[in-house]
C-alpha cells in the first residue's frame, strides 16, 4: 500500500477493506494480489489467538488471472481475500464441522460455492469456526472453544457463523461465507455489526455445505456492506446439478439496480414481532432494539415508502416446528458419521455396532447428541405424525402467511435478533433459552425466502450493533439487497 | 417428560452411546424442549398439507451420462478411501456382520 488520503486512512482503520477498496487497489497498483493476501494473513496470525474466528488458515496460491495476459478481463472478486466457515470443503484441505468427529477429515472436492469464487477470482484465507455442525446460536457449542465477539470479547459473536462475522467484523477478512438453517448467518452479523444475507432456497447451490437440515440449509455472504453482499452473491448464486433444488435460469447482477430509489414500496411491519409472547421471562424483545428498529422505519418512511402493518398469525409458533424439523433431517443428515468410513472412530469397539455406538458418543458433543437424539425421538414409530408431519403442516400455514402478507407489500422488516450479543456463558446451561435468540430468523427458513440483516446503529444501554432484516419475496433478492443499499446510506 | 427407559431407547435408535450423567441432562433437556414443542399442538391443521420444501421444483431430472467430474483415479481413490480408518487396499474394512458358526 502506498498514499492514502486521511479519510481512506480512517475508513481502514473502522473495518477495513470493502470488495471496491481491493479492486481499486489493485487497478491503481497499490498492492498485487499475493500481498493484500499476505497482509490478512499476517493480521490473523497476530489476532486470531485473541478472537478464535479461524480454526485453520491457508498459504497463497497464484491465481489464474494474474498468469493470464493483462488483455483478459478482470474478474469481479479479482485478490479479494475470503473466510470460508469450516463446514463448506475446499478441495484437499481440513473440514470439522467444528465437530471432533470430523478433526482430520479431508475435504476430497471443491463445494460449488468454492469453484464459483475461484472462478471469480477470490482467495481463501482460511475456515472460520462455527457451532458444531452449525448447530447453535452463539459458537459456543465448537469442539474447538468460542469465538469472541471482535467489538467486545467478553460476549459471544452469535452463531452458527460467529467465526465468519467475526473474521470479516475484526477485519481478518474482505468477506466472508456462513451457511443458514435457522438465522445462522444473519444473527451474527446482528450481533457483530456486519451485513448477513440468507438467499432464497434454491438460489445457492449446497454441494459440499455439511448438512445441518437439507429442506433449510442455504449459504451465503457476510460483509462489510450491502454492494459487497450484493457482489458475493452474485458470485456464487445460481443452478448446480449436483444440487437439485437449486433452480434454473439466469442470475441477475445484483450491484445494477441498488441505487434506484424506493419510494412507494410498500414495506410490512409484522405486529407479531414486537410483542412475540415466548412464555420466558426477560426472552422478549429488548427496549434498546426496538428503539433502533422503529428509527430504522421511521428512516425507510423518510425515504418514500410505505409504512403498511401486517401480520404473521403463525409466526410465534416457527421456532417450535423448527426444532422438530432441524433436529429430525439433522439425525438424518448425522447417521453418515458411524467411524466406518472417515472421520473419527473408536478404537476400543469390538463389534460393527461398537464401533458406531462409540464412535458417534466419542465424536460428537453435547448439542448434536441432543438433537440427533430428539429427531430420532420424534421420527420413532408411532411418533412421525404428532411431530414431524404437525410441524410440516405448521410450516405450511407459516409459509401462507408469508404469501399473504407479500400480496399486501414488497418487504418485510423487523428486528434481526431479539438482543445484542450477549456474555459468552450466559445461556450456555439452558439450550432452550439460546434457541430463542434466533426467533425472528426462523420463520424466513420455513418459508425459504431471503433475508439480509443490516447494521442499524448500537443500543443506547449497551452500545453495541443492532440489526434490521429485511425479508423479501422467494427469489427477490434484489428488492431486499436495494432496500438494505438505500437504508445504509441513509444511516450512514 | 421422557422416562429413563425411553431416553435409553432412542439413545441406541441413534446409535449413541451415553453416560448416567449424559442421560439425566438429556432426559431434562429434550424434556423441557418437547414442552415447548406442544405448543404446536394449539393450531388446528385439520386438512392442511404439510409442506416439505418451498421451491416447488418437482421431479428435477437430468440426463443419465458421465459428467467427467469425479474421475477415479489412484489420487481421488486415496482422497476417499484413504480416509477410513480400518482399510486394505481400495477397499474399507469393517467388524464382521455375522458371527461364524464354530
Amino acid at each position: 500500500m502506498h498514499m492514502h488520503k486521511i479519510g481512506d486512512i480512517i475508513k481502514l482503520m473502522i473495518n477495513g477493506y470493502t470488495i471496491k477498496d481491493i479492486k481499486d487497489g489493485l487497478a491503481k497498483g497499490h498492492f498485487t494480489a499475493e500481498e493484500i493476501f499476505k497482509k490478512y494473513s499476517d493480521k490473523i496470525r497476530k489476532e486470531n489467538k485473541k478472537l478464535n474466528a479461524y480454526l485453520s488458515v491457508f498459504e497463497y496460491q497464484k491465481q489464474k488471472f494474474e498468469i493470464q495476459n493483462s488483455k483478459f478481463e478482470i474478474p469481479p472478486l479479482a485478490a479479494v481475500p475470503a473466510a470460508i466457515k469450516d463446514n463448506i470443503l475446499i478441495d484437499g484441505t481440513v473440514c470439522t464441522a467444528g465437530s471432533k468427529i470430523l478433526k482430520n477429515y479431508i475435504s476430497a472436492y471443491d463445494a460449488t460455492v468454492i469453484k464459483k469464487l475461484r472462478k471469480t477470482g477470490a482467495t481463501f484465507l482460511g475456515k472460520t469456526n462455527l457451532d458444531e455442525f452449525a448447530m447453535g446460536s452463539s459458537t459456543e457449542n465448537s469442539a474447538y472453544g468460542v469465538t469472541k465477539n471482535p467489538l467486545d470479547i467478553t460476549r459471544v459473536p452469535g452463531g452458527s457463523s460467529g467465526g465468519s462475522a467475526a473474521a470479516v467484523a475484526a477485519d481478518l477478512a474482505v468477506f466472508a461465507l456462513g451457511s443458514d438453517t435457522g438465522g445462522s448467518i444473519r444473527q451474527p452479523a446482528s450481533l457483530c455489526g456486519v451485513v448477513g444475507l440468507k438467499p432464497t432456497y434454491g438460489r445457492v447451490s449446497r454441494h459440499g455445505l455439511i448438512a445441518l437440515a437439507s429442506s433449510l440449509d442455504q449459504i451465503g455472504p457476510i460483509t462489510k456492506n450491502v454492494y459487497d453482499a450484493a457482489l458475493v452473491l452474485g458470485a456464487i448464486a445460481g443452478h448446480d446439478i449436483f444440487d437439485s433444488t437449486t433452480v434454473p435460469g439466469v442470475v441477475p447482477d445484483y450491484t445494477e439496480n441498488l441505487n434506484k430509489d424506493i419510494k412507494g414500496l410498500r414495506v410490512g411491519v409484522p405486529k407479531e414481532f414486537f410483542a412475540m409472547p415466548t412464555g420466558r421471562q426477560g426472552e422478549g424483545l429488548e427496549d434498546e432494539v426496538n428503539q433502533k428498529v422503529q428509527e430504522s422505519i421511521s428512516k425507510l418512511k423518510n425515504l418514500g415508502c410505505e409504512i403498511v402493518d401486517i401480520s404473521l398469525p403463525h409466526s410465534k409458533y416457527a421456532l417450535a416446528a423448527y426444532y422438530i424439523i432441524v433436529p429430525c433431517e439433522a439425525s438424518a443428515n448425522l447417521a453418515r458419521l458411524d467411524g466406518i468410513r472417515y472421520g473419527h472412530s473408536a478404537k476400543e469397539a469390538k463389534t460393527l455396532l461398537d464401533t458406531y455406538l462409540e464412535s458417534r458418543s466419542e465424536g460428537f458433543g453435547a448439542e448434536p447428541k441432543r438433537r440427533i437424539m430428539l429427531g430420532a425421538y420424534a421420527l420413532s414409530s408411532g411418533y412421525y405424525d404428532a411431530y414431524y408431519l404437525k410441524a410440516q403442516k405448521i410450516r405450511a400455514l407459516i409459509k401462507n402467511d408469508f404469501d399473504d402478507a407479500f400480496k399486501k407489500v414488497d418487504v418485510i422488516v423487523g428486528p434481526t435478533s431479539p438482543s445484542v450479543a450477549f456474555k459468552i456463558g450466559e445461556k450456555a446451561s439452558d439450550p432452550l433459552s439460546l434457541y430463542l435468540s434466533d426467533i425472528y430468523t426462523v420463520p424466513i427458513n420455513l418459508a425459504g425466502i431471503p433475508a439480509l440483516s443490516l447494521p442499524c446503529g448500537n443500543g443506547k444501554a449497551s452500545n453495541l450493533p443492532v440489526g434490521f432484516q429485511i425479508i423479501g419475496r422467494p427469489f427477490d433478492e434484489e428488492t431486499v439487497l436495494r432496500v438494505s443499499y438505500q437504508l445504509e446510506q441513509a444511516l450512514k | 417428560m421422557i422416562s429413563d427407559k425411553e431416553i435409553r431407547h432412542i439413545a441406541g435408535l441413534a446409535r449413541i452411546k451415553i453416560t448416567e450423567k449424559e442421560e439425566k441432562g438429556l432426559k431434562k433437556d429434550l424434556s423441557s424442549i418437547l414442552e415447548y414443542i406442544d405448543k404446536l399442538n394449539e393450531v388446528d391443521t385439520t386438512g392442511v398439507e404439510p409442506l416439505y420444501q418451498t421451491t416447488g421444483l418437482a421431479d428435477s431430472f437430468r440426463k443419465d451420462e458421465p459428467r467427467g467430474e469425479f474421475k477415479m483415479d489412484e489420487s481421488l481413490n486415496e482422497k476417499l478411501i484413504g480416509q477410513a480408518p480400518h482399510k486394505e487396499n481400495r477397499f474399507i474394512k469393517v467388524k464382521s456382520v455375522f458371527e461364524r458358526k464354530k
